[in-house]
C-alpha cells in the first residue's frame, strides 16, 4: 500500500466521522440552551469539533507513516 | 467623522494596492520566479469563498438562526478532507485536459459535448449574477452607511442612488478594468493568471484581518471578553435564540440540507473552480491547503456570534440591519481607522468574488457559448479568420464588462422588489446542480452525455420553479395565489410544497428536489442511452485518470489525415506565431520530428493541436475548430472499445512478458535436446553405415588378396556381403523414406489394402530374421475383414517395422511373437506381442519420437536408426489411425495399432 493511499483511506474514514460530528443527531445532543464556560453549549461544540478535526487533518497529513524514515 | 472623501481616497489607494499586487504577482511569473507556487498563497486564494455575504452577512444569519451560519463553513471543511481524493483528481484532469473552467469539464467529460457546456455556462451565469450583485450592493450599502451615520441606519433602498452616483457603480469599472487588465493577458484560459490570485490572496488576508480586528474590539474594547459579552447575552430573553438552532421542525434537515449544499458549492461555484483548480500550480498545494483552508474560515468565523450579541445588546429595540452590525459597532465606538479597516475588509471580500468569478464567467461565456455560436454559423468563416486569438480576447473582454454591469444593474433596478437576502444560498443551489454531472462523471464511466444533459435541465427548472420563481410574487409579477393555491389551482405544483412535501424551508426543499430529479434523471438516463464513442473514451480517461501516465501519450483516439501545415497555421491563427512556435519546438522535443520532412500529421499530433487549442477555446471548440482542418474518419465504437483493451492490456503487460520468455526458455530447451537427438542419431546412422561397409570392405580384400581361398569359403564371404549390402540398403531406404514423410514429399499408393494380405506380406519378407534368431512367430488372422482404402506398400513397411522390432528385443529360441488381426466396430486392430524385455514407462513415452532409441541394461543400444517408430506411426497417423504400446520391463510388450475402415484417404482412393 502506497503513503497516498493510506492518507487516503485515512482521510475518508475522518470525513464519515466528521459528517457524523456536524450533523443530525449529533448536533442535538449539543443544541441546548446550556453555557459552558460562559460560551454557548451548541457553539463551544461545534468549533471545539472543527478545531479538533482540523488538527486531525494536520496529523494524517503530516504524520509518516510507520517503517518510513 | 469620515468624510466621504476619506472614504474614496482610501478605496483608491487600496484597490491601487491590489492592482500593484497583481502587476507584481504576473512581473514575477514573467521572470521565472512565480510569488503565488506556495501552499499557503494557494489557500488564501481558496478563501475567495468568503464574500460580503460571509463578511457582513454572517452576522445577519447569527442573529437569525443560531450558529446555522456555521454550516456554510463545516460543509467546505468536510469536502477539503476529501480534497486528497477528490480534487486531486480533478486537479489531474485538468491539466491533462487543458480544461478552461466548469463548464469545459463537464462539456469534455461527455463527449466534448458543446450543448453540455452551453447549458453548464447558461445556468452558471444565471445562478451567479445576481451573486455577483449582492457583493457591489454589499459595497454601495456600506458606503452610504459610512457616508450618512448616524442618519442611515437602515439602506434597504440602495438602488435608488442614481447609479452616477453610487459608489459601487465606480467599483464596478474598476473591478472590470481590473478583469480585463490581469484576467485576459494569455488567450490561453489555462495559463494561470498569477497577478490575479497574488491580488485575491492579499484581499483574503486583508478581509480576515479587519474581521478580527472588528471581533477583538467589541469582544474586548467594548466589553470584557467572551464571558462578560456572553454573561449580558444571556440576561436578554429575546437573545436566547440566538445560542441554539431551535427545536422547531425541519430545523435538523435545513441544518444538513445547508451542510450538502455547501459542501458541493465549494467544489461547483465557478470562482472556486477556478482558483482551485485552473489557478493551481502543483498538486502538493493541496496537502497543506486541505486543512489551512478550514482553518482560515474557523478564524473568519470565530468573532461572529460575539459581534451578533453585541450589535443585538447595543442597538435592542432600534431598526438596525444586523448585517451592518460589523460596521455599525465601531463606528458607533467613534473608531475611524477600525471603521475604515472594516469597510476595506467588506471590499476585499466583495471584490476579489467579483473579479475571478467574472473571470470564470467571462472564459464560460466566450468559449462555451459565443464560440460555439461563431463556429456553428458558416457564413462567418471564423475558423478560417486570421486573427481568431484578438477575437477571442475581444470576446473575452466583452464578456467580463458584461457580466460585471449585469451584476450591477440586476441590483440596481431589483433591489426594490427582488430580496438580496437569499441570493447567497439561491446561487450555491443553481451551482449545486452540476453536481450530479461532474461527480458522477468523475468516478462513474456509465455515466452519458444524455443523462447529464437530462439532469442538468431538470435540475435547473426545478431551481427555477422552486427558488427563483415565489421572490417575484412579493414583487407583484405573479399572484400570491401562486405560491398557496399553485399554477392554475393545481394543488401539487405549489412551488414551496412540491408534489405536497412539507416540513422543509423554502431552501431545502427546492435543493431537495432540484438535486433529488437531477440524479435520477441523470442516472436513469444513463443507465438507458448508448454513449458515443468519444463519450466512452472520455469518461475512461477521466475516471482512470491515475492509470494514463504521461500528458500526451493517451491512446490516440483519432483516425483520419490531416496535413501539418493546415494544423500549424490554425494554431498560428489562435495563438499568435510566437507561442505556436515554441509548442511546435516543445513537440519536436519530445518526438524527433522533421517539420521540413513530415507532411502528414501523426494522431500524436493532432491530439497535442487540439489539446493546445482546448486550453484557449475549451474543449468542445477544439474539436470543432480542429475537424475544420483534418478529414476524420468516423472511429467505430468497437475500434475504440479495442483501444482501450490494448491500454488495459499494456497494464498486464509484464505479466505477459514474463510468461513468453518462460515459454521462450521452455521452447530453448526442446530445440537443444531435438539438437542433441539429431547429434545421437548422426553417430547412431554413421556407425551403422560403417559397420556393414567395413565388413563388405575386408571380405573383399580377402577375396582380392587370397585368389586362392576355397570356394566353399568364397561363397560364404559373399553370402555375407550381400547380406550387409541388403542392410545398408534397407538403412538408407529408411533415412530417405522419413525425410520424405517428414517433409511431405512422400508419393503415396493410394488403393484398396487387404490387411490380412499386408500381415502375410509382412511376415513373409521378415521371415529371414525370424528364423535367424529361431524365434516362434504365431499368427491369427480372421477368415475375412473389409479392405480399407492406404497405401499397400508403406502399410507393409509398418508391419515389417513392428515385427523387425520385436525380433530386436526378443531373446534367441526362446522368443515368441504373435500378431493378431481383429475387427472393433469401425476399426481394425492390430496388435504384435513379443515377449521381449519391454519397455519401462517413461521409455514408452517417447519411443515414438525420432531418433529415439531405448538403450536397455546389458545390452546397450539395439541395431538401427531408430527411425523405425517414428516411420510406422507416420504411416499409422496418415491412415487416420493410432498406435500405441502396452508393455512392462521383463514381460515383453505389445505394440497395436487401429485403422478406422472409412480412411480419411478414402475420398482420394475413390478417384
Amino acid at each position: 500500500m502506497t503513503r497516498d493511499s493510506i492518507i487516503n483511506k485515512r482521510l475518508i474514514g475522518l470525513f464519515l466521522l466528521g459528517f457524523l460530528l456536524f450533523n443530525y443527531p449529533f448536533v442535538s445532543l449539543f443544541n441546548l440552551p446550556v453555557f459552558v464556560l460562559g460560551f454557548p453549549l451548541l457553539y463551544a461544540y461545534l468549533f471545539a469539533a472543527w478545531a479538533v478535526y482540523i488538527l486531525l487533518i494536520v496529523l494524517i497529513i503530516h504524520s509518516r507513516p510507520r517503517g518510513e524514515s | 467623522m469620515l468624510s466621504a472623501e476619506t472614504i474614496i481616497f482610501a478605496s483608491l489607494c487600496y484597490l491601487g494596492l491590489l492592482f500593484a499586487a497583481a502587476y507584481f504577482g504576473d512581473k514575477s511569473a514573467a521572470a521565472g520566479r512565480s510569488i503565488i507556487n506556495s501552499p499557503y498563497v494557494y489557500a488564501l486564494s481558496l478563501a475567495v469563498y468568503c464574500t460580503a455575504w460571509t463578511f457582513y452577512g454572517s452576522v445577519g444569519r447569527a442573529v437569525q438562526g443560531g450558529p446555522g451560519f456555521l454550516t456554510i463553513y463545516l460543509g467546505p471543511t468536510l469536502t477539503f478532507t476529501l480534497g486528497w481524493f477528490v480534487l486531486r483528481k480533478m486537479l489531474r484532469i485538468s491539466r491533462i485536459h487543458r480544461i478552461t473552467s466548469i463548464a469545459d469539464f463537464i462539456a469534455s467529460r461527455y463527449g466534448k459535448s458543446v450543448i453540455l457546456g452551453g447549458v453548464v455556462s447558461v445556468i452558471a451565469v444565471l445562478g451567479i449574477v445576481p451573486y455577483i450583485s449582492l457583493q457591489l450592493k454589499a459595497i454601495s450599502t456600506s458606503f452610504l452607511l459610512l457616508t450618512r451615520y448616524p442618519g442611515y441606519f437602515m439602506p434597504q433602498h440602495a438602488g435608488r442612488v442614481p447609479f452616477f452616483e453610487d459608489t459601487a457603480f465606480y467599483v464596478a469599472l474598476v473591478m472590470a478594468a481590473f478583469a480585463v487588465l490581469f484576467g485576459t493577458r494569455k488567450v490561453e484560459a489555462t495559463e494561470r493568471h498569477e497577478g490575479i490570485v497574488a491580488a485575491v490572496a492579499l484581499e483574503s488576508l486583508v478581509k480576515l484581518v479587519a474581521f478580527l480586528a472588528v471581533g477583538l474590539f467589541v469582544t474586548y474594547g467594548i466589553y470584557n471578553g467572551f464571558d462578560d459579552l456572553f454573561t449580558q447575552a444571556r440576561s436578554q430573553p429575546e437573545l436566547a435564540a440566538m445560542f441554539t438552532i431551535g427545536d422547531q421542525p425541519g430545523a435538523y434537515t435545513s441544518w444538513t440540507v445547508l451542510v450538502l449544499l455547501s459542501m458541493l458549492a465549494i467544489l461547483l461555484l465557478p470562482r472556486q473552480f477556478q482558483v482551485a483548480v485552473i489557478e493551481n500550480v502543483s498538486e502538493e498545494h493541496l496537502k497543506k491547503a486541505i486543512w489551512l483552508f478550514p482553518l482560515y474560515m474557523l478564524a473568519i468565523n470565530l468573532f461572529v456570534m460575539p459581534v451578533a450579541c453585541a450589535g443585538m445588546l447595543e442597538f435592542a429595540g432600534q431598526a438596525v440591519d444586523p448585517d451592518t452590525f460589523v460596521l455599525i459597532l465601531p463606528l458607533a465606538h467613534h473608531q475611524a481607522q477600525l471603521t475604515l479597516l472594516v469597510f476595506i475588509g467588506g471590499m476585499s471580500a466583495a471584490t476579489g468574488m467579483v473579479i475571478v468569478e467574472t473571470i470564470a464567467l467571462s472564459t464560460m461565456i466566450s468559449n462555451n457559448i459565443v464560440m460555439p455560436l461563431l463556429l456553428h454559423l458558416p457564413a462567418l468563416k471564423m475558423a478560417q479568420r486570421r486573427d481568431f486569438g484578438a477575437w477571442l480576447v475581444a470576446i473575452r473582454h466583452a464578456a467580463i464588462v458584461v457580466t460585471i454591469l449585469l451584476g450591477y444593474f440586476y441590483f440596481h433596478f431589483t433591489a426594490e422588489f427582488y430580496p438580496l437576502v437569499a441570493i447567497g444560498l439561491v446561487s450555491f443551489a443553481g451551482v449545486a446542480q452540476f453536481a450530479p454531472s461532474l461527480l458522477g462523471g468523475l468516478f462513474w464511466k456509465g455515466g452519458s452525455k444524455a443523462g447529464a444533459l437530462c439532469g442538468l435541465t431538470a435540475g435547473f427548472l426545478i431551481w427555477l420553479y422552486t427558488l427563483v420563481l415565489p421572490p417575484l410574487i412579493d414583487a407583484g409579477l405573479l399572484p400570491q395565489a401562486f405560491i398557496t393555491e399553485g399554477p392554475w389551482g393545481l394543488q401539487f405544483l405549489r412551488p414551496f410544497q412540491l408534489f405536497g412535501l412539507k416540513g422543509f424551508d423554502h431552501v431545502s426543499h427546492g435543493v431537495f428536489w432540484s438535486l433529488l430529479l437531477n440524479s435520477a434523471a441523470y442516472v436513469g438516463v444513463s443507465l438507458f442511452s448508448r454513449p458515443s464513442a468519444l463519450e466512452h473514451s472520455q469518461a475512461t480517461m477521466f475516471v482512470d485518470v491515475f492509470r494514463f501516465t504521461g500528458d500526451t501519450d493517451e491512446a490516440p483516439l483519432w483516425r483520419g489525415t490531416a496535413r501539418i501545415p493546415d494544423l500549424k497555421s490554425l494554431l498560428e491563427r489562435f495563438l499568435g506565431p510566437a507561442r505556436t512556435a515554441e509548442a511546435l519546438a516543445q513537440y519536436a522535443n519530445q518526438h524527433t520530428i522533421d517539420w521540413e520532412r513530415s507532411l502528414a500529421a501523426d494522431p500524436g499530433f493532432v491530439t497535442y493541436v487540439e489539446k493546445l487549442l482546448a486550453g484557449a477555446v475549451g474543449s468542445a471548440s477544439a474539436r470543432v475548430v480542429v475537424a475544420s482542418v483534418v478529414k476524420e474518419e468516423p472511429l467505430g465504437i468497437r475500434e475504440v472499445m479495442g483501444i482501450l483493451d490494448e491500454t488495459r492490456q499494456a497494464i498486464t503487460y509484464s505479466r505477459q512478458l514474463m510468461k513468453t520468455s518462460a515459454e521462450l526458455r521452455a521452447a530453448n530447451e526442446r530445440l537443444k535436446e531435438l539438437d542433441r537427438l539429431k547429434d545421437e542419431f548422426l553417430s547412431t546412422v554413421s556407425h551403422e553405415l560403417r559397420t556393414p561397409l567395413t565388413s563388405i570392405q575386408s571380405l573383399a580384400e580377402i577375396l582380392r588378396d587370397y585368389p586362392d581361398t576355397d570356394e566353399q569359403q568364397k561363397q560364404k564371404f559373399l553370402g555375407i556381403m550381400i547380406k550387409e549390402i541388403q542392410r545398408l540398403a534397407r538403412l538408407i531406404n529408411q533415412v530417405l523414406n522419413f525425410q520424405k514423410i517428414e517433409s511431405g514429399r512422400m508419393q503415396w499408393q493410394i488403393g484398396s489394402v487387404d490387411l490380412r494380405k499386408v500381415i502375410e506380406d509382412a511376415v513373409a519378407a521378415s521371415s529371414q530374421l525370424v528364423t535367424n534368431k529361431q524365434i516362434r512367430l504365431q499368427v491369427d488372422l480372421p477368415d475375412a475383414v473389409p479392405a480399407i482404402i492406404g497405401d499397400r506398400d508403406q502399410l507393409i513397411q509398418a508391419m515389417v517395422n513392428l515385427i523387425s522390432n520385436a525380433v530386436k528385443f526378443c531373446e534367441e529360441k526362446t522368443g515368441v511373437i504373435a500378431i493378431a488381426l481383429a475387427r472393433r466396430g469401425d476399426t481394425l486392430r492390430v496388435s504384435v506381442q513379443d515377449n521381449g524385455v519391454g519397455i519401462s514407462a517413461a521409455d514408452q513415452r517417447v519411443i515414438f519420437e525420432q531418433f529415439r532409441q531405448v538403450a536397455t541394461a546389458g545390452r546397450g543400444r539395439p541395431p538401427g536408426s531408430g527411425l523405425g517408430l517414428t516411420i510406422t506411426r507416420r504411416i499409422i497417423e496418415f491412415h487416420g489411425g493410432r498406435i500405441s504400446v502396452e508393455s512392462e520391463p521383463g514381460q515383453g510388450a505389445t505394440f497395436t495399432f487401429e485403422i478406422p475402415l472409412q480412411t480419411p484417404l478414402a475420398a482420394q482412393g475413390g478417384s
